[in-house]
């Protein structure tokens, strides 16, 4: 008797790129919530540089707002740290695994996998982020006035998709790289924390930085929640909502494309030049 | 279905550009030169050789992981440069000591995971996963946490995540690497019963074990430096040594044995002496069974006696001896790696 009847049905094309979709941000969906401990540092580290930022607006008596906008600010770092290290050197680990070898050779395109990878980080680091604004929200009664509930979850949406397209698009530019990823991720974290003002308004800046800075999601998609949920946010916004609607469209499309565009390219380079795999020695 | 080997390669070669920072040119490296290879659908074939002969270059290129800088190579019958989509549709691999999945994930989630993608349903993926689960004798550990295996149970749940998928060809790069006896052996029984279930299956895998390539092996090619030396069945492989005479001598030697004082010897086709613990061990391949007296002779002659003295059939370790002029140990250690 045979030990095992051949597999009846195999699915192709678009249910084949759903379900691997679905497969590989599984570990991220379920896996991830099963330390509770992490869900409990993410959470509650990045309340301490909250607190600390709060701890000094307060004393130097800046508007109450600025405490509101620094909560806002802890919950989007969660995302941007989830971008850096778990979407764009991602690869990087997978390629010591082994992991990397065996996507590659299934018949679940690469794009699907990337995709799985950013909904399933998405999804963990949203369950944080809410944490993060809940407990920060109640530690420093931040008073919330939502100018348009409408925009501010299209802000939030467009925001998540043209941080996550950077993140696949950084992930296949790093298809080729090794440990060097990893110190790319490390250098971009803190630059990134002064320019896309995790903790203060970027109207501040000189209006280069800001521009520059638009080039991270988080720059544009800060300013525009920032000025649909508080009171005094218009007048500390950096430019209109609309036009920053418009810029975050513009990042998502080209992001998304890019990926498309690189890990097709990446990998036929990583295949010809042999770096598909775990590096030796 | 038209009528294509199951894998084939001609004249294949890789040759790695070694980069080196500091120096301007870069080396190169011959991985692999010059392979043929024709492997018919429900072959179990086998690839035999030291560490960095080349198995896994090989497997690479016909997993679609890497590309040939020389020759072609073609699996079910696509190219493997050309249509690297439609042998992915076909294939699977595992290799030794792998630690992929995510440990996290309990072992059957993990082989969930990789069954979907392979656009495999979720109810016939989890009903395989039970039964090949039960087949290798780890059921109680499907939902233990994959990073709280053993080596030997994460191997097996590696092998049950090539087999889930039924590949038409499966690839396996030293299945048995770092096993112990009863899990090599568990292993070893497991895929030669996959492939007398269904006569189209095609498995190719990789090993620097001779019982491995002897014991499972439909045929058997022994491959060294990149090159394949021969390739046939187990059986045709040892054949070519029958006229000779093979003895296995343990030895009580108070000084060190020298090979050239006895390789200079008439009839003697070959001989590697190697101290195992504290005795020191001959292995004579002579022309004809005559030219033992001399041997003998000799062993006295260097103050050494003897202390047993076995006739034995030939392995496949004695036909890699004759091909390369070292036993496939003394290879692995003979090369540095590079830096
Ligand atoms: N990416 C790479 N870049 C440069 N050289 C490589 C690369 N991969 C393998 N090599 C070299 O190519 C040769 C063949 O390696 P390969 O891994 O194919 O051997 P192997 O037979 O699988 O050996 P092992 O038993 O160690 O697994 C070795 O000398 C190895 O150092
Ligand atoms: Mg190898």
């Amino acid at each position: 008797m045979p030990m095992l009847p051949p597999v009846s049905k195999r699915h192709t094309g678009w249910r084949l790129f759903l379900m691997t979709v679905i497969g590989r941000s599984y570990p991220r969906v379920v896996g991830m919530q099963r330390e509770r401990s992490w869900i409990f540092f993410d959470t509650f580290l990045p309340m301490l540089s909250v607190a600390a930022y709060v701890f000094v607006y307060r004393a130097i008596k800046a508007p109450e707002d600025y405490v509101g906008f620094v909560v806002v600010g802890g919950a989007m770092m969660a995302y941007w740290m989830n971008v850096l290290w778990s979407m764009a050197s991602q690869l990087y680990w997978e390629k010591e695994t082994g992991n990397l070898a065996l996507y590659i050779i299934s018949p679940g395109s690469m794009m699907a996998i990337l995709l799985g990878m950013a909904l399933g980080g998405l999804f963990a680091t949203t369950l944080r982020a809410v944490g993060i604004i809940l407990l920060g929200s109640l530690l420093f009664q931040v008073h919330f006035v939502i100018a348009s509930a409408t925009q501010l979850i299209l802000v939030f949406f467009l925001t998540m998709v043209s941080l996550y397209g950077l993140g696949m698009m950084t992930a296949s530019l790093f298809l080729l790289l090794s440990r060097e990823a990893w110190h790319i991720s490390n250098l971009a974290q803190e630059p990134i924390f002064l320019i896309s003002g995790f903790y203060f308004p970027i109207k501040n800046f000189p209006a280069w930085v800001p521009m520059v800075g638009s080039f991270i999601p988080l720059t544009l998609g800060m300013d525009a929640m920032r000025q649909l949920a508080f009171a005094s946010g218009p007048s500390l916004g950096w430019i209109s909502v609309n036009i920053e609607i418009m810029g975050l469209i513009v990042l998502s499309i080209m992001f998304l494309m890019g990926a498309r565009l690189l890990l097709n390219y990446m990998e036929r380079l990583a295949v010809r030049e042999g770096r598909l795999t775990e590096s030796r020695g | 279905m038209e009528n294509h080997y199951a894998i084939e390669t001609q004249s294949l070669g890789r040759v790695y550009k070694i980069r080196n920072p500091g120096k301007k040119e870069n080396k190169t490296l011959t991985a692999l030169e010059g392979v043929d290879l024709q492997i018919k659908p429900g072959e179990l074939f086998g690839l035999l050789g030291p560490n960095g002969a080349g198995k896994t270059t090989l497997i690479k290129i016909l997993t679609t992981l890497l590309a040939p800088t020389h020759g072609y190579a073609s699996v079910a019958g696509y190219d493997v440069s050309k249509s690297p989509d439609d042998v992915r549709q076909r294939i699977n691999m595992v290799s030794g000591g792998e630690s992929s999945g995510y440990g996290l994930l309990t072992v059957r989630e993990n082989l969930w995971m990789f069954a979907q993608f392979y656009g495999i349903e979720s109810k016939e993926a989890n009903q395989r996963i039970k039964t090949l689960l039960e087949i290798v004798g780890i059921a109680d550990r499907a939902n233990s946490r994959s990073s709280n295996l053993s080596t030997g149970l994460r191997q097996k749940m590696n092998i049950v995540r090539g087999f889930l998928t039924d590949p038409e060809i499966l690839f396996l790069d030293e299945p048995t690497l770092g096993l112990d006896v009863g899990a090599s052996r568990d292993v070893r029984s497991f895929i030669r019963r996959w492939m007398d279930d269904d006569p189209k299956r095609t498995l190719l895998l990789t090993t620097h074990y001779m019982i491995e390539a002897d014991e499972l092996c439909d045929r058997v090619a022994i491959i060294n430096k990149g090159k394949v030396l021969a390739c046939g069945t187990p059986a045709s492989l040892k054949q070519s040594l029958q006229k000779d005479a093979i003895f296995h001598i343990d030895l009580d030697s108070p000084k060190v044995l020298v090979e050239s004082v006895f390789s200079i010897l008439p009839g003697v086709t070959s001989v590697k002496i190697h101290d195992n613990e504290n005795k020191t061990i001959m292995d004579l391949v002579l022309d004809e069974e005559s030219a033992l007296a001399n041997v003998i002779a000799t062993v006295t002659s260097q103050g050494a006696q003897i202390v047993t003295l076995q006739k034995r059939e030939p392995t496949l370790e004695d036909v890699f001896v004759k091909l390369v002029g070292q036993r496939m140990e003394e290879v692995e250690h003979a090369d540095a790696p590079a830096s």
